[in-house]
């Protein structure tokens, strides 16, 4: 594998396998907070169960989130030095900010895990929440630097390329970030919520409707519905903002070859670079002039309209962009259904609705990766889009190959790992006894 | 004083705040791994219970270092990641597995052999902080060579000069150190008595490495030398091991809580000693704070935004250390 493709891989796992642990470290705390608090209002005791068991997963999950931002930090300069100095002043800022969401987040975290005995109650819950929103400020302050390398602005370049005159706060000035950022943060908290519901809805399905499981369940999708119901609309901006900065990735998610007014929207089917076809694909038609610019006759471009060095791999970014969308639409339908029923003070008693969330409740990480995949790979060739190229960022090092290697055997196996900790903590029921303080 | 060295300055505050917290973190893990005699599972667990609340905001002063220099300094960060590719990735294994072991053995610590969590918990917390030593001690070794942004490694490569283990092993050295100091303040009895022990053993081998550093340094690095020996850095370093015989002393004659004081100044004034006689050198001898600065108003940015984020910073840090490390907190 040349230094390019392994660099790539690498990046993109680390990314993938992070993403996970940065979701969970979003929705998580602050589902744990919503528990305690009802907990504190009502004093009925299997809230304070769900948010010890919620603290629990928080503070196995944190771990790998912070050693996996670890490596990413590092990786930033170890797969793209070039990269790095290039933009390390305009994207470093955000970063620096992003570091102080995490040491907030990391000691208020400590408080809240190892607090249980040691604070008073209300004290206990109040070091939650910085935990719940520090982590969701993360999360929306990191994607400003991806923002700013889909669609960079405020800076001036020297002779040499250098950047010589920087905005420190460019990312957030970006027409992307608000966007990306919402739709992102949204995005957390559906496949959070989803995940979680699945876990009470097995239970429920094994005939445990107590209140700690219909307590959980209900939690869990009233945060996951409720985001999935906002989803579409969130993608819709999303969607303007390529239409308007990317073309070309726009022309990749929808699979669109030629140039034309009046484009139809395509859902499905299998784009052919080679001869700039789809196979088995359905046409909306005028839908994608609709969208992408609100008018049925506008003009978009198309694939074939971009030198053919700067078009991004359609096959991957048109598939995982009807993934993310399908996905996407199923989990609104899921909510819809889950509010329904919740409304009539039925969801217990229907067993098709438990069975479809325990089959759903994996839905919102497939998404929230598939469209990490359309925004990353739909950004190529280009690191910083328009500016630099990924090639041009890539590490002059050898052992790439090798360093990926070892990545993923290494991700692989913490992966496989966490997947039985993580069952052994959901089929644990209610912890019931009062000394479990700790955080795995 | 120009921005940079304000900023430079930071980074160095966040290297020594480092070094003082998290490496004791590292410390416990290699107490972990050679918990012995009658008490070694309450060895292991003290030092769980020690870490548990603390380590992870500890580790964030890594990416506080690594954030500001990649923003101050992005040629420097470019250079060294290019240059220290290896060791670098070994340190990110390192951190991971010490991460992930630490929370998969869970707290409870059963039985007098150690769980296979807990041992690789313990190996990584030996490797890790070597390898972070050795990739310190690179940009003083003078063979890392940038020339226009082309990084050339001249010799063997800059991580393994003899400089760089020394740095390695005195940075594991310190890490127990550390580490056992603070644990003598954590615990009571015959247990404070096994930190007592490991503490004043850890000590005497960082005066060891120490004096066998010296005429390694004046041999293979004489300008980082030239800079220890000068009249910026001499005092600092002569006040570091002032300190650090008070630290011994505390130790022998059990003063505990003077013993910890002195040990983190002890730590604090050798890196300060490092940072200035490295000054005005990020990577010697082709890379300057000066030469690799970014733009200024990035670094104006820098300049005001620490100092801000650490007026919520320190606060939520006294609550946590509180909370955990005071005097009720004792168990
Ligand atoms: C639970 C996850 C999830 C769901 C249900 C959706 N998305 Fe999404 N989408 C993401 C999770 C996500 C994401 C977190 O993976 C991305 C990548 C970057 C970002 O900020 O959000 C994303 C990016 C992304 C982009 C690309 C933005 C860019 O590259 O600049 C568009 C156009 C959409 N989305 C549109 C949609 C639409 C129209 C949806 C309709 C149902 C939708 N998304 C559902
Ligand atoms: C290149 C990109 C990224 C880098 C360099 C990075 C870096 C890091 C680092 C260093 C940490 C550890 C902090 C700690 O010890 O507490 C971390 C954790 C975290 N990151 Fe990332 N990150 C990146 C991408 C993302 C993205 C895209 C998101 C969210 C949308 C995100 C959200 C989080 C969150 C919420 C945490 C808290 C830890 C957790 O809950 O797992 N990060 N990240
Ligand atoms: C805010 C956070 C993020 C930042 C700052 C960021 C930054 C980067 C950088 C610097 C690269 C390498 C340069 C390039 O390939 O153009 C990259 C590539 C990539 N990233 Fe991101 N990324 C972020 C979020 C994510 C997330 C969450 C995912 C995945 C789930 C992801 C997936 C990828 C993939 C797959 C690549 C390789 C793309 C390719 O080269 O084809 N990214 N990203």
């Amino acid at each position: 594998m040349d230094t390019l493709t392994a660099a790539r891989a690498q990046m993109g796992l680390s990314l993938g396998f992070h993403m996970v642990f940065a979701a969970f470290g979003i929705g998580l705390p602050l589902l744990m907070v919503i528990a305690e608090g009802l907990w504190l209002r009502t004093g009925r005791p299997h809230y304070l169960e769900l948010a010890r068991k919620w603290g629990k997963a928080t503070g196995l999950l944190f771990a790998i989130g912070a050693v996996s931002g670890t490596a990413l930090s590092f990786e930033l300069g170890l797969l793209w030095p070039v990269f790095m100095k290039f933009a390390g002043a305009a994207v470093g800022p955000a970063f620096a900010l992003e570091g102080f969401a995490f040491f907030i987040e990391a000691i208020f975290l400590g408080l809240y895990l190892y607090g249980w005995d040691r604070l008073s109650p209300r004290a206990h819950w109040l070091a939650g929440i910085p935990v719940a929103v520090s982590g969701m400020l993360s999360g929306a302050i990191v994607v400003a630097v991806n923002a700013w390398m889909q669609t960079p602005v405020g800076f001036e370049r020297g002779p040499h390329g250098e950047l010589v005159s920087v905005d420190p706060l460019a990312p957030f000035r970006t027409p992307s970030w608000v966007h990306l950022a919402v739709h992102s943060t949204l995005s957390c908290y559906t496949a959070v919520g989803f995940a979680v519901a699945g876990v009470y809805a097995a239970g429920l399905l094994r005939g445990r409707r107590d209140d700690y499981h219909r307590a959980g369940l209900t939690l869990a999708m009233l945060l996951g519905a409720a985001a999935a119901l906002l989803m579409p609309l969130s993608g819709d901006l999303n969607g303007r903002v390529v239409a308007k900065h990317q073309p070309a990735k726009l022309a990749a998610m929808e699979a669109l070859f030629e140039t034309r007014a009046g484009a139809p929207l395509l859902i499905g089917g299998l784009p052919d670079p080679a001869t700039g076809t789809v196979r088995f694909g359905l046409e909306i038609p005028y839908g994608l002039s609709l969208l992408a610019a609100h008018d049925p006759n506008a003009v978009i471009r198309g694939l074939n309209d971009f030198p053919s060095d700067e078009r991004p791999d359609v096959v991957w970014v048109h598939l995982a962009f009807q993934v993310m969308v399908g996905a996407g639409f199923l989990l609104a339908a899921l909510g819809l259904w889950f509010l329904w029923a919740w409304w009539r003070g039925r969801v217990v008693e229907s067993r098709r609705l438990l069975q479809a969330l325990l089959l759903g409740s994996p839905l919102g990480f497939v998404a929230l990766e598939a469209g990490w995949v359309v925004t990353e790979l739909g950004r190529q060739p280009w690191t910083v889009y328009g500016v630099m190229r990924t090639r041009e960022a890539v590490t002059p090092a050898a052992e790439v190959t090798a360093s990926l290697a070892v990545f993923t055997l290494l991700y692989l196996g913490l992966a496989a790992v966490l997947v039985v900790l993580l069952r052994r903590l959901a089929t644990g029921g209610p912890s019931g006894a009062k000394g479990g303080s700790h955080a795995a | 004083m120009p921005l940079e060295e304000i900023v430079a300055g930071y980074g160095l505050l966040g290297v020594i705040a480092y070094a003082v917290l998290a490496g004791a973190d590292f410390g416990g893990g290699i107490w972990d791994l050679f918990a012995g005699g009658p008490r070694r599972v309450q060895q292991r667990v003290a030092i769980a219970h020690a870490m548990g609340p603390v380590w992870e905001a500890n580790h964030v002063w890594l990416i506080f270092v690594i954030v500001l220099l990649f923003t101050a300094f992005p040629p420097a960060f470019a250079a060294l990641s290019i240059a220290l590719f290896v060791p670098f990735h070994l340190v990110l294994i390192g951190i991971t597995l010490r991460g992930a072991a630490f929370v998969f053995r869970g707290p409870e610590i059963r039985g007098p052999s150690a769980s296979p969590w807990g041992t690789v918990f313990g190996v990584a917390s030996v490797i890790t902080p070597v390898l972070l030593g050795m990739s310190v001690g690179a940009v003083s070794a003078g063979s890392l060579r940038v020339n226009e942004g082309q990084v050339r490694i001249e010799g063997p490569p800059p991580w393994l000069a003899p400089v760089s283990v020394t740095m390695g092993a005195l940075a594991l050295a310190t890490c127990a150190y550390l580490a056992a100091v603070y644990l003598t303040n954590e615990t009571d009895g015959p247990l404070r008595e096994d930190f007592r022990r490991r503490a004043l053993l850890a000590g005497t081998v960082v005066v060891a490495l120490a004096v066998l550093a010296l005429p390694l340094i004046y041999w293979e690095a004489p300008d980082l030398w030239k800079g220890l020996m000068s009249v910026r850095v001499a005092p600092v370093l002569a006040a570091g091991a002032v300190v650090a015989l008070v630290s011994g002393w505390a130790l022998w004659r059990s003063r505990f809580r003077l013993a910890r004081v002195a040990t983190v100044g002890h730590v604090a004034l050798l890196l300060l000693g490092w940072g200035l006689a490295q000054y005005p050198y990020l990577i010697y001898p082709d890379v300057t704070l000066h030469k690799a600065a970014a733009n200024a108003a990035t670094l104006r940015f820098v300049a005001v935004a620490v100092p801000v984020g650490l007026l919520v910073l320190l606060p939520s840090l006294w609550l946590l250390f509180r909370v955990f490390k005071g005097e009720t907190a004792r168990t």
